[in-house]
């Protein structure tokens, strides 16, 4: 209930939000869920102690699912995008997570670096697809519904909302019951829990075909966002930001990686506005410092805020 | 999740209110304009900065009202101008966040050397109503894919630097063969390619092209790369590398006999020669993206900005400090017609109506925003061929194509145009 | 034959580039367990420190063939400097984290080394192209290629034989390798593991500054020269086995073989050959071609 509870305020919150901000802010905010949404997947993942260095591969292909219904089928429904990005993710990772599943650790990390970056070389070679141009998509409706001009990212932003929040309370429930207790012990020792006769091997699989889909869905809520798709969304450093998110935030809540998100944007926004020339600078101190000192992600802070107010 | 509502009310409030407070926009007393430039990476050594130090530059002669005729009144019509630098690295999708953010702090936003920036930008500043100048980006796609209201080109695409090496070459050599290329594995490296491997077709039909490399963008290393090519038997080599990647190719390849064996085109060369100078081997074709450089006509502002620069910083200026000084004082240019005799600040809209179709000098020489209705400039296009003399590299043989030759007309994809015979 | 011929070297000598900048790597991991993201960062330094320790030496007129000397000697100050510097500045209180955090930690020092290589040396790029033409050229096929070639691939033999004599044949290898495999255990009998840390990183740093010095003189040393390297270097290790010499050295001369003859015979799929080597090892033999077994823990 509490669970409940939380995502409908910050589901109101974000309503107003998309509804009052500033054209500026409502565009970040917009980057940051669907950062956010990638980055949860990334949490579940985690939770059986896999790290993927390679979410860019389902980010790039929500991204350019998206993008293609408009490019090439003129379809310019942002919330079939939304739906065909997130399938188009899920049916990846459930293809390529028969494979995934068998490794671990840093080979776990490689193998989905090294496919992701197939996918680049394969987006870069695509001269139909603009190589490493992109090209520009365009959504005018939401279920059909046209909105006013200028509204668009305003009911983007909306319907982003509202697929975090959904997509947050089903982790959520997934992680606080049974199954998130089999991922955890999973990570801990999988020797045990195959000898008590569950599969680790299904275990992985299903996190890793929840995370393809969030990554999916987030893809396609940037490029809606942004307007525009280009391969650096495969590309390995697009994938290493959204495993820093998750570190930033840390993995004990389904709230965290929104607010990691959140805050990696404006830093990075800070950092490059303030900064211009040492703004890469600026970020890695802002990572060592938060290693050394929050080693339990930001929402360690929040917590003890909590505890003390 | 433990955690209670009111708890995630107050933090969510708390961020809330953070982000509102960031000022969004701030009191206009001089015109600001923003620059958008690559300050890190790569291609800030040969754009980036190059770009930079001239916008800076230009608007303090532009202020100062030291810039030679049509150009002498201080600022923009009076009004002195002023620079918001950001770094455009880090991709199209950063790139468009930073210019929602910087939009509503400046008049106008000038900028962008990468082509997908260009492209995520575009309808972004068309959604925001913010006038923009493109400055240097390359391809084509933009003003022909789409058209904008808000959006300038001022400087001219790639279509021309691929077809004007071509028409040089076959001036020169009518008898040729056979070709290869050599280029980044990235779209400007494929669109130049296919550019010049079209439009050779096209004026030589039947050509052989043997073969065509594509190395990753920014690899450096082109050891096997150059062995096929030396041993392809092409008699032309082509290639639009730039930045590291070409400084690599002519180190690594002129000792191994690359240039002595085939003609060599660096179709956008140019900034090459403050860093290589001498060790660019004689005989070499080099383009500049337009008549830029020592490509450069003689003409007063010309020699403004080739002074003041080297005085400054002590290199010359190369195509991307032009394009951007020409990118400035067009928009002064339109701003001043917009303004007319009038004391009152043009809006928007008239500075708009002013810029397309313009005819304006840039140091470059003409400018004529006639493609993309009126958005798009056209230039005339220079080649040379590269000789030492007496220890400073020199541009000998420098043919200027009019710019009606090597563009296509209004309303024609490029592609197409370079297909189908490249006619007027 | 004459066709293979060239393939063939070319690919060697990509592949001696490869293994200098992986054996470092695949040390450091092998005995510290951290993937080493600011690799690229050391890498890049000893590319710089080359082109002024050499470009210095060349400006004041001295004999040209001392140049070699210098970009041994900038690899040497480089790693010997900023490895010990962020072994004990920074990476000693982070050990018993997470691999998958001490990834991250060297990718903040890598994103911080970037700004500090740009504020130091600026953005133009720097150029030190004697000590590659000075060498001359050979014959092979009827093509010519540079001398420098065979030195590069003899610095990468001279490096790995010396790593291997180090590891085996003497009482510190000993030690170390007793480290690599059980730190525990190894502690517990009195070696003295933090001071093996601090030397494997340094030597790992080193080796990168010196893939960096001895790649300057055929390149353009440019901003973000560091990125490109790292993702390599990993893909090799990892096709390799994670801290395996041996595995290093045969990953490195696959990937490099494989990448002259794609170069070669099908231009087009370069851009991801290695990606593709990389995942069709892994496939094959899911922890590299020497993975190091590792006891099941219950």
């Amino acid at each position: 209930m509490k669970a409940l509870a939380a995502a409908a305020v910050a589901f109101a919150l974000l309503i107003a939000l998309a509804l009052l901000a500033p054209q500026w802010l409502v565009f970040m905010a917009m980057l940051a869920l669907a950062k956010g949404v990638v980055v949860l997947g990334l949490v579940v993942l985690m939770r059986t102690g896999l790290v993927s260095f390679g979410q860019g591969l389902y980010f790039g292909i929500g991204a350019y699912a998206a993008a293609l219904l408009s490019h090439q089928w003129h379809i310019a429904d942002a919330a079939v995008m939304l739906l065909a990005a997130a399938a188009a993710g899920g049916l990846l990772a459930a293809l390529l997570g028969l494979l995934l599943a068998r490794y671990r650790d840093i080979f776990f990390a490689m193998l989905s670096l090294a496919l992701s970056m197939i996918l680049y070389g394969l987006l870069v070679k695509s001269a139909a697809l603009g190589s490493t141009d992109g090209f520009n998509l365009h959504a005018r409706t939401f279920f059909g519904i046209a909105f006013a001009s200028g509204m668009e990212r305003r009911v983007f932003l909306i319907a982003g909302s509202a697929c975090a929040v959904v997509a947050a309370l089903m982790v959520h429930r997934l992680l606080d019951g049974h199954w998130g207790r089999l991922a955890s012990a999973v990570r801990d020792n999988e020797l045990r829990v195959s000898y008590l006769g569950a599969s680790p091997y299904r275990v992985v699989y299903f996190n890793y075909l929840i995370a393809g889909t969030l990554a999916g869905l987030g893809g396609a809520l940037a490029a809606l966002a942004v307007g525009h798709v280009d391969p650096e969304t495969t590309y390995w450093t697009t994938s290493g930001e959204f495993v820093f998110i998750a570190i930033l935030g840390g993995t004990q809540s389904i709230m965290a990686p929104f607010v990691a998100a959140a805050i990696f944007e404006t830093l990075r926004t800070i950092a490059s506005q303030y900064a211009p020339n040492v703004w890469q600078m600026s970020l890695g101190l802002a990572m060592l410092a938060i290693i050394m000192f929050q080693p339990a992600g930001l929402w360690s802070l929040a917590e003890r805020w909590r505890r003390s107010a | 999740m433990r955690m209670s509502p009111s708890f995630t009310l107050r933090a969510a409030v708390a961020a809330f209110v953070m982000l509102l407070t960031v000022p969004a926009s701030l009191a206009q007393q001089p015109i600001k304009v923003g620059i958008v430039t690559l300050l890190s990476g790569p291609a800030a050594g040969p754009f980036g900065v190059p770009a930079r130090n001239a916008a800076e530059l230009t608007a303090e002669m532009v202020n100062a009202g030291t810039v030679p005729a049509p150009y002498t009144q201080k600022g923009f019509g009076g009004t002195p101008i002023e620079l918001v630098i950001i770094d455009e690295a880090g991709g199209p999708q950063k790139q468009v966040a930073e210019f929602r953010n910087l939009a509503p702090r400046v008049d106008i936003v000038i900028g962008y050397i990468s082509s997908g920036d260009c492209l995520a930008i575009a309808p972004v500043a068309e959604e925001l109503k913010k006038l923009t100048i493109l400055f240097d980006c390359g391809t084509p796609r933009i003003f022909e894919d789409a058209s904008y209201k808000y959006v300038f080109r001022t400087g001219p695409t790639g279509t021309m630097d691929n077809v004007s090496v071509a028409l040089y070459l076959v001036e020169r050599n009518p008898n040729v063969k056979s070709i290869a290329g050599i280029n980044q594995n990235y779209a400007w490296g494929q669109d130049s390619w296919a550019d010049f491997e079209n439009a050779m077709k096209t004026l030589k039909p039947g050509i052989e092209v043997k073969t065509s490399q594509m190395p990753k963008l920014f690899a450096g290393q082109f050891g096997a790369e150059i062995t096929t090519l030396l041993g392809s038997g092409a008699e032309v080599i082509h290639s639009s590398m730039w930045g590291g990647d070409l400084e690599g190719l002519v180190l690594q390849g002129a000792p191994r006999g690359l240039f002595e064996k085939h003609k060599v085109i660096l179709s956008a060369g140019e900034p090459a020669i403050n860093r290589l100078s001498t060790r660019i081997p004689d005989g070499t074709i080099l383009g500049a993206r337009g008549p830029f450089g020592p490509f450069a006509p003689d003409t007063e502002l010309a020699r403004w900005l080739k002074t003041n620069y080297q005085d400054r910083y002590q290199v010359p200026p190369n195509y991307a400090s032009f394009k951007i000084a020409q990118a400035i004082l067009g928009v002064k240019a339109a701003y001043e017609k917009a303004k007319g005799a009038g004391s009152a600040a043009p809006d928007q809209d008239k500075i708009i109506a002013a810029l397309e179709n313009l005819t304006f000098e840039g140091p470059g020489g003409t400018v004529k925003m006639s493609l993309g209705k009126g958005h798009q400039a056209v230039m005339d296009a220079a080649v040379g061929t590269t000789k030492v003399e007496g220890g400073q590299l020199k541009m000998v043989d420098v043919v200027r194509y009019p710019a009606e030759k090597v563009n296509p007309p209004d309303g024609v994809k490029s592609e197409a145009w370079i297909k189908t015979g490249l006619k007027k | 034959m004459s066709n293979i011929l060239p393939v063939v070297f070319d690919g060697i000598a990509y592949g001696s580039w490869l293994f200098l900048m992986s054996a470092g790597l695949t040390l450091i991991y092998g005995v510290m367990r951290i993937l080493n993201v600011a690799h690229g960062s050391l890498y890049a330094l000893g590319a710089y420190a080359a082109c002024s320790f050499a470009g210095a030496w060349l400006n004041g007129g001295l004999p040209a063939a001392g140049s070699f000397g210098m970009l041994l000697l900038a690899a040497i100050v480089v790693g010997g400097l900023v490895g010990p510097l962020l072994e004990r500045g920074l990476l000693q209180w982070m050990y018993g984290k997470d691999e998958v955090v001490l990834v991250l930690v060297t990718y903040a020092v890598f994103l911080i080394m970037e700004d500090v290589i740009k504020l130091v040396w600026g953005v133009d790029s720097l150029l030190l192209p004697e000590p590659y033409a000075l060498p001359g050229n050979f014959s092979l096929g009827g093509l010519a290629y540079p001398v420098y070639n065979l030195l590069l691939i003899g610095m990468a033999l001279v490096t790995g034989l010396a790593l291997v004599w180090a590891l085996y044949r003497t009482r510190q290898g000993k030690l170390l390798l007793a480290v690599i495999h059980d730190r525990e255990m190894s502690m517990a009998m009195g070696i003295n593991v933090s001071r093996f840390y601090l030397a494997t990183f340094t030597v790992g740093a080193t080796l990168a500054a010196l893939g960096g010095a001895l790649t300057a003189p055929t390149v353009a040393v440019t901003p973000g020269i560091g990125v490109e390297v790292i993702v390599l270097a990993f893909a090799v290790v990892v096709i390799g086995g994670l801290g395996s010499l041996g595995g290093a050295a045969l990953g490195a001369l696959l990937v490099g073989l494989v990448r002259s003859a794609t170069v070669r015979y099908w231009p087009e799929a370069e851009l991801f050959s290695i990606y593709a080597v990389m995942a069709i090892v892994l496939i094959a033999r899911p922890k590299g071609l020497f993975a190091v077994q590792e006891a099941r823990k219950i």
